[in-house]
C-alpha cells in the first residue's frame, strides 16, 4: 500500500521488532530442556528430602526458565518499541505480584481466623 | 476557547499559532506499524487473566473436600511428555519464523504444520488426562481444588486450541497470498502468542503439577 513511499519501511519494521537467529532459538531450547528436566527429576526422584527446599528450588528454576523464554523466544529487550514493551511488562509484573501475594495472604489469614481447622480447634469453639 | 485564541494571537505569528494547534509535520504511519506493541498489550492483559486463575488455584488448591488430591490424579510422566511437546512446538515455530525471514514460503508452511502437530499432541494428551480424571469421578464439581485446576489448565488448553486454529488459518493465508508484509506481521503476532503460552505452561507445571506432587 505504502510501498511507493517507503519501500523498506516494512522490512525495517520487521527487523526492528526483533528476531532470533537459529543459534538463539537453539540456546533457548537447550536451556529450557535443562531447566525443565531438573525440576521434574527433583520431584520424581525426591532427591532433596526436605519438601519446602524442593519447592523453593523448583520455583527458582521456573523463574529462570521464564526469563530464558522471554529473552530467547519472545526476544524481549529494552529497546524494542522504544522500551514500551518492557514498561508494559514491568507494569504487568507489579499488578501480578500484588494480585497473587495479596490473594494468598488475605485468604490464608481468612482461613486461619474463620475456620475451625481441626478437632482441637473445634473443641475450642464456644 | 475563542477568547484564549484571541488573546494569544496578539503575541504569536500566524505560523506559530498554527504550529501550536496542528501537528504540521505529521509523519507517515506505516500500515500495521503499531500492531506488535498492541498485540504485546493484549498478551500482558491475558497474563493478568492467568494471574487471577493462578491466585484462585493458590487459594483453593488445598480444598479437596475429602475428594481426590493431586497425588491420586496426576501422572508426572504424562506431564513431562506434555511439557516436551510444547517445548518442541516452540522451537519448530522459531524455525518457521527463520524460514519466513528468508522468504521461504514452503519451508515456513512445513515448519508451521510441524508446530501444529506438536500443539495437537499437547492438546490430545491434555484431553486424555482430563477424560481420565473425569472418568474417575474427579470432575470440576467434585471439590474447589478441581474447579480451580480445570479452570486454570482448561483456560490454557483453550488458548492452545485457538492458537492452533489461528495457525491453520495462517498456513492457508500464506498458501494463497504468499509471504506478504501483512502475513509476516500476523505470523509474528502468533509467534508471540505461541511462546507466551509456553511461558504460562512453565507456571502451570511448576505450581500445579510439581508442587502438587511434593
Amino acid at each position: 500500500m505504502s510501498d511507493h513511499v517507503h519501500p523498506n519501511e516494512h522490512v525495517d519494521d520487521v527487523h526492528a521488532s526483533g528476531h532470533g537467529t537459529l543459534r538463539d532459538y537453539l540456546i533457548g531450547f537447550f536451556l529450557s530442556v535443562i531447566l525443565t528436566a531438573i525440576p521434574f527429576w527433583l520431584v520424581m526422584t525426591g532427591a532433596i528430602a526436605d519438601k519446602s527446599t524442593t519447592a523453593l528450588v523448583i520455583m527458582a528454576f521456573a523463574m529462570v526458565q521464564i526469563v530464558v523464554h522471554m529473552i530467547y523466544f519472545l526476544h524481549m529487550n529494552t529497546k524494542s518499541e522504544n522500551g514500551w514493551t518492557v514498561m508494559a511488562l514491568i507494569f504487568t509484573i507489579v499488578v501480578l505480584v500484588i494480585t497473587l501475594s495479596g490473594s494468598l495472604w488475605v485468604m490464608y489469614h481468612l482461613n486461619h481466623n474463620m475456620m475451625p481447622m481441626n478437632a482441637h480447634d473445634m473443641g475450642q469453639l464456644p | 476557547m475563542t477568547a484564549t485564541t484571541a488573546d494569544t494571537s496578539h503575541n504569536l505569528s500566524q505560523a506559530q499559532l498554527q504550529a501550536a494547534f496542528y501537528d504540521l509535520n505529521e509523519h507517515d504511519h506505516p500500515e500495521g506499524g503499531s500492531t506488535m506493541l498492541g498485540f504485546w498489550m493484549y498478551l500482558m492483559s491475558d497474563c493478568l487473566i492467568f494471574a487471577m486463575l493462578f491466585a484462585a488455584f493458590g487459594v483453593l488448591g488445598g480444598n479437596f473436600a475429602a475428594g481426590p488430591g493431586p497425588k491420586d490424579l496426576f501422572d508426572l510422566k504424562l506431564v513431562a511428555v506434555n511439557t516436551a511437546m510444547l517445548l518442541f512446538s516452540s522451537i519448530t515455530y522459531g524455525i518457521a519464523m527463520i524460514a519466513m525471514e528468508k522468504n521461504q514460503k514452503g519451508a515456513t508452511q512445513i515448519w508451521l504444520l510441524i508446530t501444529a502437530v506438536f500443539g495437537a499432541a499437547f492438546l490430545s494428551i491434555e484431553l486424555f488426562e482430563f477424560h481420565h480424571m473425569i472418568a474417575e469421578g474427579a470432575t470440576p464439581m467434585r471439590s474447589a481444588f478441581l474447579t480451580a485446576f480445570f479452570s486454570l489448565v482448561g483456560t490454557h488448553g483453550l488458548h492452545v486450541t485457538f492458537g492452533l486454529i489461528w495457525l491453520f488459518t495462517l498456513v492457508a493465508q500464506v498458501g494463497t497470498k504468499g509471504l506478504i508484509p501483512a502475513n509476516k506481521r500476523r505470523l509474528m503476532c502468533l509467534s508471540l502468542f505461541w511462546h507466551f503460552l509456553d511461558v504460562i505452561w512453565i507456571g502451570v507445571f511448576t505450581f500445579v503439577y510439581l508442587m502438587g506432587m511434593l
